[in-house]
């Protein structure tokens, strides 16, 4: 087995994680010199078969395990060392917890199918009711009949009741284990459903294991009155190095591991420092690498030639980082527009509300609505007035920027100050025409503007203006307006 | 030779999981002498003699309640006239959040489902004495004692109107049946929770299990709850291990672990936890505990969770959280929005950064986003107003000191974020 690959990402782990010993069972030479964590140190000898421990387990099975855990082994190690051996106990509950996409999940279902332990899986996203959860432990423990004994809108106490049943007739030779994916959301859910699965192995007699994934931490969790609590198991995010071995195994066989490893540096080049997420990354590794091979196969570059591939490809990412990244494209509009040759066409993100096209007077109304948000309304005299004479500068002052209205959002204004402002804002005269108001209320259905206070004041109704600085910006741009000139913030 | 070590290391492991994992009964409750004749006494009482009462085990979490209980009830059914007449109903607060449930259950575990059949009762009460009744011997003269246990009992204090509470102690009051009431609970003014009329009907006898155990005691708890029982059968293997648990015991550095986890958290069930963690380190090839298998399970037992989390961040997100510490610091906690954040975040890019890229705002937001899933971050309103998202006012869940100490843990930290955050002024 490859030690050769670990110990680089391993010897940044010794220090921080405990030691486990890996050997295996059928060769007593494995064992090393006591406490030395075996498989990780640098002296490692050839005989020594480095594997995880589960007594019974045969060694090609060990070995596959470990080559579907890459980077993981240890905490693999940790979670088999407290699951010990299926006759015992194991800890009532444990909390596993880590960012996303840190292998929680796979390690413990790999570990439980590979070593055939019985064991329910669920994602507590889809049980949005809590008789959900309990029929698919019962459904995955005991089988269909278990779990036509609950009745309809079961309760906790139901379900311990129907498995205190069944396990009499079934007593649990191995420990079973329930793992609930995004054990978040059961604290939105009864309060008494997580104290209850924390302590089930209590209430139910019997030899089961509750494991509960999160990405939240668990003093988030605990109840008011507290809890049972159980066993905390970190899975630390991957580093920058593991990260690269592991992107490393979707290579593709029509070229060389060197050549996708080069890449996949590059692409963790640029999105290393904004995202560490597997997921992600392999998401965008996996949409960009075509376009990262087209110099190879124009004809215009070789494999070696790093520097050029790198020129080629560094742009496309980093626009892949306003687009696809942010979802604002899909993965198919992004494909297409790597076919495409002209590279100048724009992509159409979802959210680029430039797109809209409103009419003139819609554009001015809005324009308006952003004045009148973001000025104070003591200051339109002096934007709007034509003649307003000398103001006194201290009541201009520019405030701290703490109170800046861009920094604390929008503020709410009436009609009539809308109005005002608009008629000073267009050039021509315009009459106030049902047409106005009628684009007013078109802006509030595009959300551009939204209303504030009770639909029944028909009097006097206020609105907030929701766009963003730079939209206006743009907005005023088509109609050659200086909006900057106008703005309370910027003088 | 090695498949006995190997059966070995399993006995040894198999003893001590249940120990520490399944919580099995110790021959006699440590260190609780007093509350544990007070209860049994208590509980013969009804047992032998018929006398109805109620009592109330209060204590803290893991101070061990149950274990006290289960254990006076296993001297008690050694006796054969208990053994052959007292009923026993469990209940727990968790599981019966309903007095109907409740009822249910009551009938379920005095067996009396086929009596009751498809009666239906007035009331509560009339169920209660129902079923009571049905447990008179056959010459009527007598009931039979039954014990009704209530985990979590201050759960029971919250269902309408108290009814299972009003009736059990009316029950335990009244010479009906001898009925025992034993309530277990973690809070201490469990009794504020009672209504008039519930309270003036319970004895006011409460157990107390507030653990006073000295250093001493703790110690000694340590290497009874490592130590291999009389029976095992390599009996010269179990002395070795609990002359080795006794020698760990000495050790100053074991020592230290410990009265740290004393000062902490002196019960019982915490102790569990650290033995199994140190457990886990034993295998064959590692035959007896060592000191550094107690410190490693010390130190994965108490780590800090919040810190690990931020260990996994990108270098965008913590910069996002250094803006969000100098905001709190120059506004002294202040709730903040994110064009605030961004407006700290972007003075830094422009004035003092090298390494960090001038990132779009979208990127941006996507980053304050997963902070926000993470709950590393909160908005003050619950987040139900009609704001927009960027300018929603939120509160940072971490505090000065720990945002310092996971820069200094964080892996290649560039050094103009390291000096951003320790300069004074953002």
């Amino acid at each position: 087995m490859e030690l050769r690959t670990t110990n680089i990402c391993m010897k940044n782990f010794k220090s921080r994680l405990p030691d486990v010993t890996f050997y295996s069972r059928e060769s007593e030479a494995a064992c090393g010199p006591r406490g030395s964590v075996v498989g990780f140190s640098g002296s490692v000898s050839e005989k020594m078969l480095s594997g995880l421990h589960y007594p019974g387990c045969p060694e090609a099975r060990l070995r596959s395990l470990r080559e579907k855990l890459p980077c993981r082994e240890v905490q693999a190690g940790t979670l088999l060392a407290i699951m010990g051996e299926p006759e015992q106990y194991c800890y009532p509950s444990i909390f596993i917890y880590g960012h996303r996409a840190t292998g929680k999940s796979h390690v413990i279902l790999t570990l439980l199918k590979e070593l055939e332990l019985p064991h329910a899986a669920v994602s507590c996203v889809e049980c949005v009711s809590a008789g959900l959860l309990f029929e698919q432990t019962l459904l995955a423990l005991f089988g269909a009949d278990s779990a036509a004994l609950l009745p309809r809108l079961p309760s906790l106490s139901d379900f311990v009741r129907v498995y205190r049943q069944v396990c009499a007739q079934q007593p649990a030779k191995q420990t079973r284990y329930i793992v609930l994916e995004r054990a978040e959301l059961l604290r939105d859910m009864e309060a008494n459903l997580l104290p209850g699965l924390l302590r089930l192995q209590e209430l139910v007699d019997d030899n089961v294991a509750v494991i509960l994934l999160s990405e939240i931490v668990w003093d988030k969790f605990r109840p008011n009155t507290g809890c049972f609590e159980p066993l905390l198991l970190h899975f630390p995010d991957y580093t920058k190095a593991e990260l690269l071995q592991i992107l490393s195994l979707d290579s593709n066989p029509s070229y060389t591991p060197e050549l996708y490893s080069s890449y996949i540096n590059i692409l963790l080049g640029v999105f290393y420092s904004v995202c560490r997420d597997l997921r992600e990354l392999r998401h965008l590794a996996a949409l960009n690498f075509s376009k990262f091979c087209e110099p190879l196969e124009k004809g215009e570059a070789k494999e070696g030639n790093t520097h050029k591939l790198w020129r080629n490809i560094e742009p496309h990412l980093k626009r892949a980082m306003q687009t696809v990244y942010l979802r604002e494209v899909s993965s198919v509009q992004w494909g297409q527009q790597q076919m495409d040759e002209k590279e100048a066409t724009a992509l159409r993100g979802l959210s680029a509300l430039a797109h809209v096209e409103l009419p003139y007077y819609s554009k001015f109304l809005l324009i308006a609505a952003y004045l009148a948000s973001y000025n104070p309304a003591r200051t339109d005299r002096r934007f709007f007035v034509k003649h307003h004479g000398k103001m006194k500068k201290t009541s201009f002052l520019k405030k701290h920027e703490k109170t800046s209205n861009h920094l604390l959002g929008p503020k709410p204004f009436p009609l009539d100050r809308l109005l005002a402002i608009f008629y000073s804002v267009v050039d021509s005269r315009v009459a106030p025409t049902a047409s106005v108001f009628s684009q007013i209320s078109s802006l509030v259905t595009l959300q551009l503007l939204t209303q504030v206070g009770h639909d029944d004041q028909l009097d006097t109704p206020k609105y907030k203006c929701a766009v963003s600085l730079d939209f206006i910006l743009a907005i005023s741009r088509t109609v050659s307006f200086d909006i900057v000139r106008y703005l309370y913030d910027f003088i | 030779l090695s498949s006995s070590k190997w059966k070995r290391d399993t006995i040894v492991q198999r003893i001590l999981r249940e120990r520490f994992c399944h919580q099995r009964l110790p021959d006699r409750p440590v260190g609780l002498e007093s509350q544990y004749k007070h209860l049994l006494e208590l509980l013969r009482r009804t047992a032998v003699h018929g006398e109805s009462n109620s009592v109330l085990i209060v204590g803290p979490r893991g101070a061990g309640k149950t274990m006290l209980l289960r254990c006076a009830l296993r001297e008690l059914l050694e006796l054969q006239e208990v053994k052959q007449n007292v009923l026993q109903v469990h209940l727990s607060g968790l599981l019966q959040t309903d007095d109907r449930i409740a009822l249910k259950e009551i009938t379920r575990q005095l067996h009396l489902e086929n009596v009751v059949g498809d009666k239906v009762f007035g009331s509560f009460a009339e169920n209660l004495v129902f079923l009571l009744e049905a447990l008179k011997r056959g010459d009527k003269s007598s009931s039979r004692p039954v014990f009704f246990i209530l985990e979590e009992f201050d759960l029971f204090a919250h269902h309408k109107n108290q009814t299972l509470l009003y009736n059990l102690l009316d029950v335990s009051q009244s010479a009906q049946a001898p009925v025992a009431v034993v309530g277990l609970t973690c809070r201490l003014d469990v009794l504020e929770l009672l209504e008039k009329r519930v309270k003036s009907r319970f004895s006011h006898r409460q157990i107390h299990l507030l653990s006073c155990m000295s250093f001493c005691q703790y110690l000694d708890a340590f290497r009874s709850e490592l130590a291999l029982p009389d029976d095992f059968p390599d009996s010269k293997f179990s002395q070795e291990w609990n002359l080795n648990v006794s020698e760990l015991c000495e050790e100053k550095s074991v020592q230290e672990i410990l009265q740290k986890h004393f000062n902490s958290c002196k019960d019982f069930r915490s102790l569990h936890l650290l033995l199994l963690l140190a457990l886990t380190r034993v295998s064959v090839s590692n035959p007896t505990l060592r000191a550094v298998d107690i410190l490693e399970a010390s130190r994965m037992s108490s780590a800090d969770s919040k810190a690990n989390i931020l260990h996994g961040l990108s270098v965008l997100e913590l910069c996002l959280i250094i803006a969000m510490k100098h905001l709190n610091d120059i506004y002294e906690g202040e709730p903040f929005n994110f064009q605030m954040v961004h407006n700290e975040f972007k003075k830094f890019i422009q004035r003092k950064s090298h390494s960090i890229h001038n990132f779009e705002k979208p990127v941006v937001i996507k980053a304050f986003e997963h902070l926000l899933q993470l709950e590393l971050i909160r908005p003050v309103d619950g987040g139900v107003c009609k704001v927009q998202r960027e300018y929603q006012l939120m509160r940072l869940m971490l505090d000065h000191t720990q945002v310092m100490e996971a820069l200094q843990r964080y892996p290649q930290c560039p050094t103009d974020v390291k000096q951003w955050a320790i300069s004074a002024f953002g």
